[in-house]
C-alpha cells in the first residue's frame, strides 16, 4: 500500500512537470515577452522602450534557458525558465505582471473560495442523491416520467441563465438577498445563500440523470431481488440496500473533486463578487495577466493530481476487492 | 457579380456536410448500421428534434454562403476600372434578412413595441419636451399608435398564423399521401395511421414539431416587416436577427470542435490500446497531463495566444468578419486541442478489450500488419463509441461556448453568439428600468438548440449502446401497459 501511494505520488510530480514544460512552451516560446510587454503596454504607447523597461520591471528581460553570461550555477538559475517555473515547485509564485505577490493573494482568497465550494458540494450532493433516488422510487409512473423530462430539461439550460435569473428574482425582485459581494461572520450566510443555491440547481439536473443510472444498474442485481424475496418493502429495499451499495461508486468518484473545491466556482465568484480564487483567475485572464494564470494552473493540475491519488486510495479503502497494483 | 468569400469555418461546415451526407449512405449500405439507425428514426423524442435541428441545421447552411456585394461604379471612374467590393461580408442568410438586419434603431426598444425605450428631448411644434421617439422602423405604418397599434398586431398576428397553419396542413397532407402511395394504401388510412401514432416512423410527433415550427416562423414572417419581434438592443440592432445569426456560431463551435477532438483521441486511444506497454505510458502521460490543466485555463492560454497572433498579423485578413471568423475557427481548434482525452480514454480501454478477440489474433496469425489490423479490424469496431461521444459532447460544447465569451475567451466580440448575447443581458437585468427581451431571446433560442441536441444525441446512444436503453423512464400505461412494464423491467 505505502509503496504504491509513493509511486502514485512520483507519477504525480511527473505529471506536474509535464504541465510545468508544457505552460512554459505555452506562455514563453510561442508567445515571447515581448508579445506580452506589447499586449499588456497596448496601443499608442507601445515603443522599443516601454517594451524594454515592461520586462526589466518583471524580469522578463532575462534568457529563457541559459544564461551565458552569469557565473556558475547561475547559468542556469538566472532564467526565466528557473524564476517562473521551477519556482513554483517551491511554493513561490513570484509577482503577478501588476506587481503583486500571487502567493498572498492565493493565501488570502482560498478561504472565500472555499466558503462557497464546500456547501455547494455537500447540499448539492445530498439534494442530487434524494432527487434521484425519488425518481427511481416512483420509476414507471407520470412523477418519474417528469421528474426525468425536467432533470432533462434543465441540463439544456446554461448555468449563466440560472445565475442571472437567480440573481433577478432573489436579489432585484424580492429583495432577499444582495445581488453580490462578501463579508465575514454572520453576514456571511446571507452573501452565500445564492451562490450555493444556483450552484446546486444548475448542476442538479445533469448529475441526478447521472446517479438516477447508478440507482438503476444496483436495483437491477441479485441481492436486491434477493431483499425483495424475502418479504422486504421498496422502501426498504431501496434506502437500505440501493442506497448504501450505490453510494460507493458515488463517493469514491466525488472524492476527486474534492480538492478541486479550493480552486472555488470560477463563474459564480465573479458573478456574485467573491473575491475568491476563481474571479483571480476570471479577472487575470481579463487582464491578461500572465504570471497569475501561469500559477492558477500549476494550483489547479496539482489539485487535480492530488484528487487522482486520493480516488485511487478511496476505491481500495472502500472496497476491500480492489487490490492495489 | 458579388465576390464570393470562402471563410474557413464555411469550407469546414462544407467538408462536414459532405462527410454526413457520405456517412448516410454508408449506413444505408451497412445492415447493423441500418438498424441502429431505424432504432433512432422510431425514437419520437429523438425525430421531434431532429425536425428543429433541421430547421436550424438549415439556418446555419444559408449563413454559410459568404460573399462581398459589388459596390456601385463611383461616378467619373473608367470603364475599365477594377471592380470595387464593400468591404462587408455577407451571407445569403445576411441577404435574406436584409430588412431586419439594416432597421437599426438608435437604443432599446420592447418586442413588438413602437416607441423607444429611454425618453429623449425632441423638437414639436417649436417646442423642446422631452419624451418616447417614435422607433424608425417599429409599426412606422401606424397613424395613431395607441389606437391602432393592439389591432393591428392581432391582424398580422392571425394572418401569419393562419399562414403557418395553412403551411402545416399541407405538409401533414403531403406526407399523408407519400406515405400512402410507399405503402400501397388509401390516403385516410395512412392519415389514420398517423394520428394512431402507429407508424413505425413518429410521424405524428415530427408533424406536430413542424407546425409548431411553422407556426412560429409563419407569425415571425407577418410581423417582422413592421416591428421588432424580439426588440432590439442597446445600438438599435433587432434581437430576433442576432439570435438566428447566433445559431451558426452555436453549430460551428459544437460541430467544429467535436471534429477536432477525433484524430487526436483516435489515434492516440487507438495506439495506446494497440501497442500497449511504452506507447501506451506516454500517451497516458500526454492526455493526463492535458486533463489536469483546468480547462478554462487552458482554453484561456491559448485564446490569448491566437490573439497575440491576429493582432500582430492584420493584413492577413481583409474584413472584420473574416477576422473574427479566424478567431472562430481557432477557438472550435483549440476546444478540440485541449478536449480529446475523456474519448482517447474510452477508446484505449475499447482497443484493449478489442485486442484480446479472436478475430484479431486471427488476423494477426495471418500476417496482416498492425497498422492494416488497426484500420480494418479496430477502427470499425471502435466507431459506435466515436459516435456516441461525439453527439453527447456537442450540447455541452454550446454551452461551453457561452461561458468562454463571460469569461472573455470566447468568440470575437463582433461575432453574434449566444454567449455576448448573455454578456450584455448581464447588465441590462441590473438597469431600472430592466431590459429583459435580449436573455429572454437567447434563452429561447439556445434551450431548444442544446434540448433537441440532447434528445437527439441519448436516442443515439440508446441505438448504438443497448446497455443505455435499460434507463430510459417509462411513462405509466393504463392498467395492461404497467402490468407489462413490471415484468420487462427486470434486465
Amino acid at each position: 500500500m505505502i509503496s504504491y501511494i509513493i509511486r502514485r505520488i512520483a507519477y504525480g510530480v511527473l505529471i506536474l512537470i509535464g504541465v510545468n514544460l508544457f505552460t512554459f512552451v505555452l506562455f514563453f516560446t510561442v508567445n515571447t515577452p515581448d508579445d506580452m510587454a506589447r499586449m499588456n503596454i497596448g496601443g499608442k504607447r507601445v515603443s522599443p522602450d516601454a517594451i524594454e523597461k515592461w520586462k526589466v520591471e518583471r524580469g522578463y528581460d532575462k534568457p529563457l534557458l541559459w544564461n551565458a553570461s552569469a557565473p556558475g550555477a547561475d547559468k542556469l538559475t538566472n532564467t526565466i525558465f528557473f524564476d517562473r517555473s521551477v519556482q513554483l515547485f517551491a511554493f513561490d509564485f513570484g509577482s503577478s505582471d501588476s506587481g503583486r505577490d500571487i502567493g498572498y493573494e492565493i493565501r488570502q482568497r482560498v478561504g472565500p473560495s472555499i466558503a462557497v465550494a464546500v456547501p455547494t458540494f455537500l447540499l448539492g450532493l445530498f439534494v442530487v442523491i434524494v432527487f434521484s433516488l425519488l425518481l427511481v422510487f416512483f420509476r414507471n409512473t407520470y412523477l418519474e416520467f417528469w421528474g426525468f423530462a425536467i432533470a432533462v430539461f434543465m441540463m439544456a439550460i446554461s448555468s449563466l441563465f440560472y445565475i442571472l435569473i437567480g440573481q433577478f428574482l432573489f436579489s432585484k425582485l424580492l429583495k432577499l438577498v444582495p445581488i453580490s459581494g462578501f463579508a465575514g461572520g454572520t453576514d456571511l450566510i446571507v452573501f452565500l445563500a445564492l451562490p450555493v443555491l444556483i450552484g446546486i440547481v444548475s448542476r442538479l439536473g445533469a448529475e441526478a440523470l447521472f446517479y438516477r443510472t447508478m440507482f438503476l444498474e444496483e436495483i437491477g442485481r441479485d441481492y436486491v431481488r434477493t431483499a425483495r424475496a424475502k418479504g422486504l418493502s421498496e422502501t426498504a429495499v431501496l434506502f437500505r440496500h440501493v442506497l448504501r451499495n450505490a453510494l460507493l461508486p458515488i463517493l469514491t468518484s466525488t472524492v476527486a473533486v474534492l480538492p478541486l473545491l479550493f480552486l472555488g466556482a470560477l463563474i459564480m465568484e465573479s458573478f456574485f463578487g467573491i473575491p475568491g480564487l476563481g474571479s483571480y483567475t476570471i479577472d487575470a485572464i481579463n487582464a491578461q495577466d500572465f504570471a497569475i494564470v501561469r500559477s492558477m494552473v500549476f494550483v489547479g493540475s496539482l489539485l487535480y493530481i492530488i484528487g487522482l491519488i486520493l480516488t485511487d486510495i478511496s476505491y481500495t479503502v472502500a472496497d476491500p476487492r480492489i487490490r492495489l497494483s | 457579380m458579388p465576390k464570393l468569400v470562402f471563410l474557413a469555418t464555411d469550407i469546414v461546415l462544407y467538408l462536414l456536410l459532405a462527410a454526413m451526407a457520405f456517412y448516410a449512405w454508408h449506413a444505408l449500405r451497412t445492415p447493423t448500421l441500418r438498424q441502429a439507425w431505424r432504432a433512432v428514426a422510431s425514437d419520437s423524442a429523438a425525430m421531434s428534434a431532429a425536425v428543429v435541428l433541421g430547421a436550424f441545421l438549415l439556418v446555419a447552411v444559408l449563413d454559410s454562403f459568404h460573399y462581398r456585394p459589388r459596390l456601385p461604379a463611383a461616378p467619373g471612374v473608367a470603364a475599365g476600372a477594377p471592380v470595387a467590393y464593400s468591404t462587408q461580408t455577407l451571407s445569403v442568410l445576411d441577404a435574406l434578412l436584409a430588412g431586419p438586419r439594416e432597421a437599426r434603431e438608435k437604443t432599446y426598444s420592447v418586442p413588438l413595441g413602437t416607441h423607444q425605450y429611454s425618453k429623449e428631448s425632441m423638437l414639436v411644434g417649436g417646442k423642446m419636451i422631452r419624451d418616447f421617439p417614435r422607433l424608425q422602423f417599429g409599426g412606422p405604418h401606424l397613424k395613431d399608435t395607441g389606437r391602432d397599434w393592439i389591432g393591428d398586431l392581432v391582424r398580422r398576428s392571425a394572418a401569419g398564423l393562419a399562414g403557418g397553419a395553412l403551411a402545416a396542413a399541407t405538409l401533414w397532407l403531403a406526407v399523408a399521401a407519400l406515405r400512402a402511395r410507399g405503402t400501397g394504401v388509401g390516403i385516410r388510412e395512412s392519415l389514420r395511421a398517423i394520428r394512431h401514432k402507429t407508424t413505425y416512423i413518429p410521424w405524428r410527433a415530427m408533424l406536430l414539431t413542424a407546425a409548431a415550427l411553422a407556426l412560429f416562423v409563419g407569425w415571425v414572417a407577418a410581423l417582422w416587416p413592421w416591428y421588432h419581434v424580439f426588440g432590439t438592443d442597446q445600438t438599435g440592432n433587432d434581437i430576433l436577427f442576432q439570435a438566428i445569426k447566433s445559431v451558426r456560431t452555436a453549430l460551428v463551435i459544437g460541430s467544429l470542435a467535436t471534429l477536432a477532438t477525433l484524430p487526436f483521441a483516435i489515434v492516440f486511444g487507438i495506439l495506446a490500446g494497440y501497442y500497449k506497454g511504452r506507447v501506451d505510458d506516454v500517451i497516458q502521460y500526454i492526455y493526463t497531463v492535458l486533463s489536469s490543466i483546468p480547462s478554462v485555463l487552458l482554453i484561456a492560454a491559448f485564446v490569448l495566444m491566437i490573439q497575440v497572433f491576429i493582432d500582430k498579423n492584420p493584413q492577413m485578413f481583409e474584413t472584420g468578419v473574416e477576422r473574427a471568423d479566424v478567431r472562430l475557427f481557432l477557438l472550435s481548434a483549440i476546444l478540440g486541442i485541449t478536449g480529446w482525452a475523456s474519448l482517447a480514454r474510452l477508446l484505449r480501454a475499447e482497443t484493449l478489450k478489442l485486442t484480446e478477440l479472436e478475430y484479431v489474433q486471427a488476423a494477426r496469425a495471418f500476417g496482416v500488419s498492425d497498422a492494416g489490423i488497426m484500420r480494418r479490424h479496430i477502427l470499425p469496431n471502435v466507431m459506435h463509441v466515436v459516435l456516441i461521444v461525439a453527439v453527447l459532447d456537442f450540447s455541452g460544447l454550446v454551452l461551453y461556448e457561452a461561458v468562454l465569451s463571460y469569461v472573455g475567451v470566447g468568440v470575437d466580440p463582433s461575432t453574434n453568439s449566444f454567449g455576448t448575447m448573455i454578456n450584455s443581458a448581464r447588465t441590462e437585468l441590473a438597469r431600472d428600468p430592466l431590459v429583459w427581451w435580449n436573455l429572454l431571446a437567447a434563452f429561447a433560442f439556445m434551450v431548444t438548440l442544446v434540448l433537441a441536441v440532447q434528445l437527439f444525441a441519448s436516442a443515439v446512444r440508446e441505438a448504438f449502446d443497448p446497455r443505455s436503453r435499460a434507463f430510459r423512464p417509462h411513462r405509466a400505461k393504463p392498467a395492461a401497459g404497467r402490468a407489462r412494464g413490471a415484468v420487462t423491467e427486470a434486465p
